[in-house]
């Protein structure tokens, strides 16, 4: 259809909005363009993978913004697996949120899920694009779109939690980030993503540190402590926002990008031989520790996962700010095992909710008895999130600690293995109360009542995930391995 | 023809304005002075075009050579200035005629026509010409033009903001007229080419610096640079929505033209930024203006007020440009008089849409509106996203030049503040979004439909022209970043 299939993957989700906007009043139709939409994104991005494996660098430049600075898009691995795993659980997703949104029958569905196919589009945005600029305007679309699917219910509650989303994500991407662009801008004379980086003997330390402060905290969807208010605050959201949004799309986008601007703009070999990223090394275990002990102490299902998620994430920081192949690797591959992992634990959370309408961890008791399917699914989820094997979990885990130990950091390998048990003291009890417990009130062994059929497919579907990737790890390991420079 | 069309710029509308008195008749006069705003905008394109591709023109009025007769001089800058100018006048006035409907009485549109003609007249005049005192002349035709028509509306509150202006705009002028004359007493001279030559610039005449101050104030009063821009928030509240719509994206800017051109152009650069060291006292008052007018802005329940407050702000925003006396900076001022004359235009007129259906542009009566007219909320939340910088508007480059300006310099901290400045834009165009979309309707709102397509295609012409402009920079940037290089190396 265009010159480039890059553009081709862009714009099909924009249409699919299109698509999803105009068939409103025929909600069967209208679901079906959503599905037709994500599964044909899925196989577009995925028929780019042979050719990013055998190293080939697909890219297109639209216009110029500003003299120098065009709208550019150009495939990397990194981006590559962002744009498969966003796109592929966006099929997931739909599947689930078509089910989770007509057993709630909720109101402007329509809206819902033209938001849906513009945050994608945001998302995929990100991963594809060539150039700082580029990434930072489809950073503020994926922004943007998500806010009416926060503020969904239209409540005051919706409403306020909306708007801390809105204005930590502005004040940290308006304030900090963009600050971060301009400046590489003004330094470098160029925003383009380049193995190696660009900013490699233009800048000296006094002033690549405030630099790496700017651009690793302004990035307010990696919800890096003290700017993670946000991911609570947007757990206000439907459930299949959540799961999709707050535990692949929006925040995968924000580590991401730290990613990328580390490896891409900042260059590995600059930070390893000059120790700038020492200092995030640490504000990332900080935030690893610190959202595990929050996590420990709430109730609520959906918070709890929101703070696991913001641990998590600070995973994929670690990796980054240890600026070595493996951290490098294992830091870009949680980025998928963490979404496997989460989007399933989310599933299972909004599946309680839809059957049990369960909302506190404390009410869970027995509810193993009732929902066998889902929980066990959440097990698998928790398993593979905590990073025990067979789980996708494991490797990432692995290459992380691996990365930590080549770059002398003994402390951070420690702070690895002791948030991996705060993981299992904040996620097991859910499992563990469910099945061993017994229900607080009625029989002994109550009827199953399961979700609706669309939402707990899903559900297996991304467990059944978290397996196979454990045996899949070696494919993403080889697509990742130019990360970490020739 | 064509070697005409500088004085065509200002013939056609300043010929027009009393045939619109003698026609009279409502529709014919409506449909007569739209096509001759049309007809000035394509003037000002063509003109910007011949500037873009052979260089400055120079038009001699009645043949009379400068420094005797008046000559106009058109540049990038100032073509881009008329090219706006033009631009926006035209758009708002086919905005006109529905939204005038209940704002100014039908007996009286004739009129409008005509005031509004003279005043465009004005402003382009203050744009194309060459020569100081025409400058004034051209300064006070559109000055009385404005006063009148601010008081058009009718409503009682417009009387008084429109007299607050007035001695404000005329205290204003009378500072640009003694400055002028000072200037003309010790050089003899009217022409801005041969004042710059010939001003006494050297050790600090007395004289001279007597007019800077003069100027410099005078022209701060009438752009409304804080905290001279105390007339300003009333008369855009209270006036018809059209012309706060026409004001709000011109008036002021046309002033910031003039500071431009007096302080690069007459006075030069290394007198006015070395010497006199003038960036570094609009530096503060611009930032100040910024965070002050925006601050101010969030309290306000009357919209209009609101976004007549964030003019203030965005004015700062253009001075601080100037203070730099920088390529990047001044492309950064320059090209935010284009872009916010879009964006504020825009919204203006997306407030006039609702004050056609509310009958008033309280924030509470506004609550729901987002269901019941949806066109005109979606433009003005795109409008607002331009206001913050969101990348993909207009906003969104103005701001990267600000930025990047700063840094040039060095000056991070003025960078920090200018990235801070634009939170406080988000939390006075997010209050609105919330109320508009998530509050249950006011009873206003709840009977209110959507506006007549008559409005909403100019509003979102112009709001679209904000998301065009945010992508598409060669022919705003692109242009302004020529401007400034040219102020930077003296008059054309």
């Amino acid at each position: 259809m265009f010159a480039s299939p890059l553009l081709t993957v862009l714009v099909v989700p924009l249409v699919g909005a299109l698509a999803v906007g105009a068939l409103g009043a025929r909600p069967n139709a209208r679901e079906a363009a959503t599905l037709i939409t994500a599964t044909t994104l899925f196989v577009l991005v995925a028929a780019l993978v042979p050719e990013v494996a055998a190293g080939g660098r697909p890219a297109v430049e639209l216009f110029e913004v500003l003299p120098g600075l065009p709208i550019a898009f150009e495939l990397e691995p990194l981006g590559m697996l962002f744009a498969l795993v966003a796109s592929g659980l966006w099929i997931v997703t739909s599947l689930y949120a078509i089910g989770y949104m007509r057993a709630h029958d909720e109101e402007n569905q329509t809206r819902f899920f033209v938001s849906f196919a513009v945050s994608i589009f945001g998302a995929v945005g990100v991963a594809l694009a060539g150039n700082m600029l580029t990434l930072f305007l489809f950073y503020e679309v994926l922004t943007l779109a998500t806010y009416p699917l926060v503020s969904h219910h239209g409540t005051e509650k919706a409403v306020r939690g909306a708007r801390t989303y809105l204005s930590v994500l502005f004040t940290t991407s308006i304030g900090m980030l963009l600050l971060a662009v301009i400046w590489t801008w003004v330094i470098a004379g160029t925003l383009d993503f380049r193995p190696g980086g660009i900013l490699a003997g233009r800048a000296e330390g006094g002033v690549l540190i405030p630099l790496l402060a700017l651009y690793a905290f302004g990035t307010g969807k990696a919800a890096l402590m003290p700017f993670h208010r946000w991911l609570p605050a947007a757990m206000v959201a439907p459930t299949p926002v959540s799961a999709l949004l707050h535990a692949v799309a929006v925040v995968k986008a924000g580590v991401f990008t730290v990613m990328k601007v580390i490896v891409y703009i900042f260059g590995l070999d600059l930070l390893s031989t000059t120790g700038v990223s020492e200092w995030l090394m640490y504000a990332a275990a900080f935030t690893i520790l610190t959202a595990s002990i929050v996590a420990l102490q709430q109730d609520n299902l959906k918070r709890r996962l929101a703070y696991s998620t913001v641990s998590q994430l600070s995973y994929i920081v670690l990796g980054a700010a240890l600026a070595n192949a493996w951290g490098v690797i294992g830091g870009s591959m949680h980025i998928a095992m963490h979404a496997f992992g989460k989007i399933t634990l989310f599933f299972c959370a909004g599946a309680i909710y839809v059957a049990a309408h369960k909302t506190e961890i404390s009410d869970m008791r027995g509810l193993g008895r009732v929902m066998p399917v889902t929980m066990i699914a959440f097990m698998i989820g928790a398993l593979s999130v905590i990073g025990l094997p067979p789980m996708g979990g494991t490797w990432s885990k692995w290459y992380l600690s691996l990365g930590a130990a080549d770059a002398g950091q003994l402390v951070l390998v420690g702070v690895l293995m002791v948030s991996s048990l705060l993981n299992i003291a904040y996620l097991m009890p859910i499992p563990v109360r469910g099945f061993l417990f017994a229900p607080p009130d009625g029989p002994e062994r109550p009827a199953i009542k399961e979700a609706p059929l669309f939402c707990v497919i899903p559900i297996c579907f991304t467990a059944i995930g978290c397996v196979v990737l454990f045996f899949y790890s070696t494919d993403l390991l080889n697509l990742l391995q130019p990360l970490a420079g020739p | 023809m064509e070697s005409q069309l500088p004085p065509l710029q200002i013939v056609i509308p300043l010929v027009a304005a009393p045939i619109c008195v003698l026609l009279r008749n409502r529709v014919v006069t409506l449909g007569f002075a739209i096509a001759v705003c049309w007809a000035t905008f394509g003037v000002s394109v063509a003109l910007l075009d011949r500037v873009l591709a052979s260089g400055a023109i120079v038009y001699e009025m009645g043949g009379w050579a400068a420094p005797w007769g008046i000559e106009y001089r058109i540049d990038a800058l100032n073509a881009f200035v008329l090219l706006f100018v033009s631009g926006i006048g035209a758009i708002v006035l086919t905005f006109a005629p529905r939204s005038m409907g209940d704002e100014i009485p039908a007996s009286r549109q004739y009129l409008f026509c005509a005031v509004y003609l003279l005043c465009l007249t004005g402003l382009l005049g203050i744009a194309i010409t060459g020569d100081l005192f025409n400058v004034f002349v051209f300064l006070e035709v559109s000055a009385l033009s404005s006063y009148a028509l601010i008081a058009m509306g009718g409503r009682r509150k417009a009387l008084p903001a429109a007299f607050q202006y007035l001695v404000m705009g005329t205290i204003g002028a009378t500072f640009i007229l003694i400055g002028i004359g000072l200037m003309y007493m010790m050089t003899g001279t009217l022409n801005m080419e041969d004042m710059a030559a010939r001003l006494p610039i050297d050790g600090g005449v007395r004289t001279t610096l007597v007019a800077v101050a003069f100027l410099t104030v005078g022209i701060a009063l009438k752009m409304a640079l804080f905290p001279l821009h105390g007339w300003l928030p009333n008369a855009y509240a209270y006036a018809p929505s059209v012309v706060t719509a026409f004001l709000a994206a011109t008036a002021t800017k046309v002033s910031v033209y003039i500071l431009l051109r007096f302080m690069f152009s007459v006075f030069g650069i290394e007198f006015a930024f070395e010497d006199l060291a003038l960036g570094r006292a609009l530096l503060p008052l611009a930032l100040l203006g910024i965070f002050v007018a925006s601050i101010v802005a969030i309290f306000q329940t009357n919209i209009k007020r609101m976004l007549a407050y964030s003019s203030v702000a965005q004015i700062g925003y253009m001075v601080l440009g100037i203070s730099f006396a920088t390529a990047t900076g001044l492309t950064a001022g320059i090209v935010h008089l284009f872009n916010h004359a879009l964006i504020k235009g825009g919204l203006f007129m997306a407030m006039g849409c609702v004050m056609l259906r509310l009958r008033s542009v309280d924030i509470e009566d506004m609550a729901g509106l987002g269901r019941t007219m949806p066109w005109t909320m979606a433009a003005w939340v795109v409008g607002g996203l331009g206001l913050i910088g969101v990348p993909a508007t207009a906003g969104f480059i103005s701001k990267w030049y600000f930025i990047q300006a700063a840094l040039e310099q060095g000056w991070i901290i003025v960078a920090v503040l200018v990235l801070m400045s634009s939170l406080l834009a988000v939390a006075y165009v997010w209050r609105v979004v919330e109320t508009a979309y998530f509050r249950e309707p006011s009873e206003r709102a709840r009977e209110a439909s959507e506006a007549p397509l008559s409005m909403l295609i100019p509003t979102w012409a112009l709001i679209g022209a904000t998301v065009f402009f945010g992508l598409f920079t060669t022919r705003s940037a692109g242009v302004a970043r020529q401007a400034a290089e040219a102020l930077l190396g003296g008059l054309p």
